[in-house]
């Protein structure tokens, strides 16, 4: 009786059911009822339609939130997969030192997204920050007050998340680079292909499975952006760096505007999984499909 | 025969070779920068840090901001600085660590040797979860603990770090397991061996390397949390990275730089004394996340 055998294995996995169907479905159901209605202070089941939906979109915070995580999850993605990749091709080069080097630029990613911003706060600091050392050293004219600076804020949080990120990156390619079989090496060096043109042409393509994850990870996790932003620059200067998860964690802790906070997580919720569906759709089904002819 | 080896010198060292040192290097110090200028401010005065240049190092070292970040700096109307944060991010960690790690063993296994039919529905569930931005489980997630009688104490805070840190690590482990050889499984099945039995007497033992990657995967990120612990730790049991970013953030006074730096110095010391003792094994638990089942 494979029910019979089973049981305990059922009793064993029974927390991790529960935790799925109350958490992880449960709440989405729940975020996405309570978005239907105006609660305020307190969730109460008052009907209003898509009314917290419409009003969002014509928030103009949102609109910057929104603005602001596409800036974001551009700048940051490209940012950690170029320099990831430069430095995994780089200390794939047989370098000395290759492990001081490895540790050095996968440390931030061990540190908490409080103290990365913390510090980069104190590193762009507009009075004693780099700009102040550059004008010590004689540059008056170099201008660094991104943080201050409404159109340029976001990039300083890109630049902080880059400086984290980028190791996680190099990491995975790395170990991408090391499964490279070498025979392909040596058909390139005598096929007299040049090194960096293997490298972007060929080996990169082979790449491709990982860096597709890569950019699903990294994605998956620019939605979620929050500490970094409130350690850095706690949203400002104004709003100008707000992000959606920004939106919706002052909505409900601070603004007592609960509707409002769960319509702006339904739809974060629904961004990622625009992102994730096409991603998943190809690892689980397509691969099966074909492993399976 | 001659022992004189002829022909030209091999080149170790070529121009490019030299260009891509330099590069390397380049990046070396852009990401050292941060944890340099970090140290070198917690050692000055702030005297000094006002006159002086931010790269510079102190003209003469004063610890004095290291001892005040630690039990005297302020958040809010507390001046206890980061001590009890300390206290209280292990009183969080290590128990959310014991149970999410003993958990998602337990899962990893019923997944890999007694898979009961829609087991693997509910996995995928689970690692659905890994994805859903926090922002829309928050509120649901507390309002199910507050009906528990959990929210805002320490066990409300181990069962959510335990929750999310569950499909990561179920999926690590299954993954572990289904590596092993099924003829070892077969063996103690035959020679009687239950769910149970089978589990502390044939799996466990071989469990360590797999475990190790665990600890460190959820000592770091419990460690690092921000955004979970804010929300449902409680007044009491504040972990670190919020105690931090309070003592920083304060909208009064004088800003102490050097007390600010002291401060994120020392919640970062757990996760890079990990980082760098644990070396390739946190390698190992990166790519072990980050690829797929």
């Amino acid at each position: 009786m494979p029910l019979f055998r089973n049981i305990a294995s059922m009793i064993a996995l029974l927390p991790m059911i529960v935790i799925s169907l109350t958490v992880f479905v449960g709440c989405i159901i729940y975020s996405f009822v309570y978005s239907l209605t105006n609660s305020k202070l307190v969730p109460v089941m008052n009907y209003v339609g898509f009314d917290q939906y419409e009003r969002l979109f014509k928030q103009r915070k949102w609109d910057v939130a929104v603005e602001n995580i596409f800036i974001y999850g551009f700048v940051f993605t490209i940012g950690c997969l170029v320099i990831g990749f430069l430095l995994a091709v780089l200390i794939d080069q047989k370098i000395r030192g290759e492990s001081l080097f490895r540790t050095i630029f996968l440390y931030p990613y061990a540190m908490s997204f409080v103290v990365t911003g913390l510090v980069w706060k104190w590193v762009l600091n507009p009075t004693f920050g780099l700009e102040n050392s550059m004008h010590m050293w004689g540059f008056g004219w170099f201008e660094l007050d991104w943080l201050v600076n409404r159109d340029l804020a976001i990039y300083a949080v890109c630049i902080a998340a880059v400086w984290q990120g980028a190791g996680f990156v190099m990491v995975l390619m790395l170990a991408g680079l090391r499964g490279i079989d070498e025979d392909i090496w040596k058909s390139l060096s005598i096929e007299g292909v040049a090194k960096w043109k293997s490298y972007l042409f060929v080996i990169l393509p082979m790449l491709r499975p990982m860096v597709v994850t890569a950019i699903v990870l990294i994605a998956a996790g620019v939605v979620k952006v929050y500490d970094l932003i409130l350690a850095l620059t706690s949203g400002g200067p104004g709003y100008a760096t707000t992000t959606p998860a920004m939106y919706v964690m002052e909505n409900f802790f601070s603004r007592a505007n609960l509707g409002q906070a769960f319509a702006a997580s339904i739809i974060m919720f629904i961004s990622v999984v625009c992102i994730l569906a096409p991603w998943a759709f190809y690892e689980f089904y397509l691969r099966n499909k074909y492993a399976a002819n | 025969m001659s022992a004189i080896p002829s022909g030209p010198r091999p080149k170790h060292l070529t121009i490019g070779r030299i260009g891509m040192y330099c590069f390397i290097l380049t990046c070396a110090l852009f990401f050292l920068m941060p944890l340099y200028v970090m140290i070198i401010t917690s050692l000055k005065d702030m005297d000094e840090i006002r006159a002086a240049n931010i790269l510079n190092l102190p003209k003469e070292l004063s610890f004095y901001s290291w001892p005040k970040a630690w039990s005297q700096a302020c958040t809010g109307f507390v001046c206890e600085g980061l001590k009890p944060g300390f206290f209280n991010s292990i009183k969080i960690t290590v128990p959310s660590v014991i149970v999410s790690v003993g958990l998602s063993a337990i899962n990893g296994y019923a997944l890999a040797f007694w898979r009961f039919k829609g087991a693997y529905f509910f996995f995928g569930l689970c690692m659905f979860g890994a994805f859903i931005p926090y922002q829309v489980m928050v509120y649901p997630l507390l309002k199910i603990e507050d009906a528990l009688g959990i929210y805002s104490t320490l066990p409300g805070i181990i069962l959510v770090h335990t929750i999310f840190g569950m499909p990561i690590l179920t999926l690590i482990f299954r993954n572990f397991y289904t590596s092993l050889p099924i003829d070892l499984f077969k063996a103690a099945r035959i020679d009687g061996g239950n769910f149970i039995k089978i589990f502390l007497y044939v799996i466990i033992p071989m469990s360590a390397p797999i475990t190790i990657v665990a600890v460190i995967l959820q000592v770091t990120g419990i460690w690092n949390d921000f955004l979970l612990g804010l929300v449902f730790a409680g007044r009491d049991n504040q972990p670190m990275t919020v105690q931090l970013n309070n003592i920083v953030q304060v909208d009064y006074g004088v800003a102490e730089y050097n007390v600010d730096m002291s401060a994120t110095i020392l919640t970062s010391l757990v996760p890079l004394f990990v980082y760098f003792i644990s070396g390739r094994w946190f390698v190992r638990g990166i790519a072990a996340g980050a690829i797929k089942g």
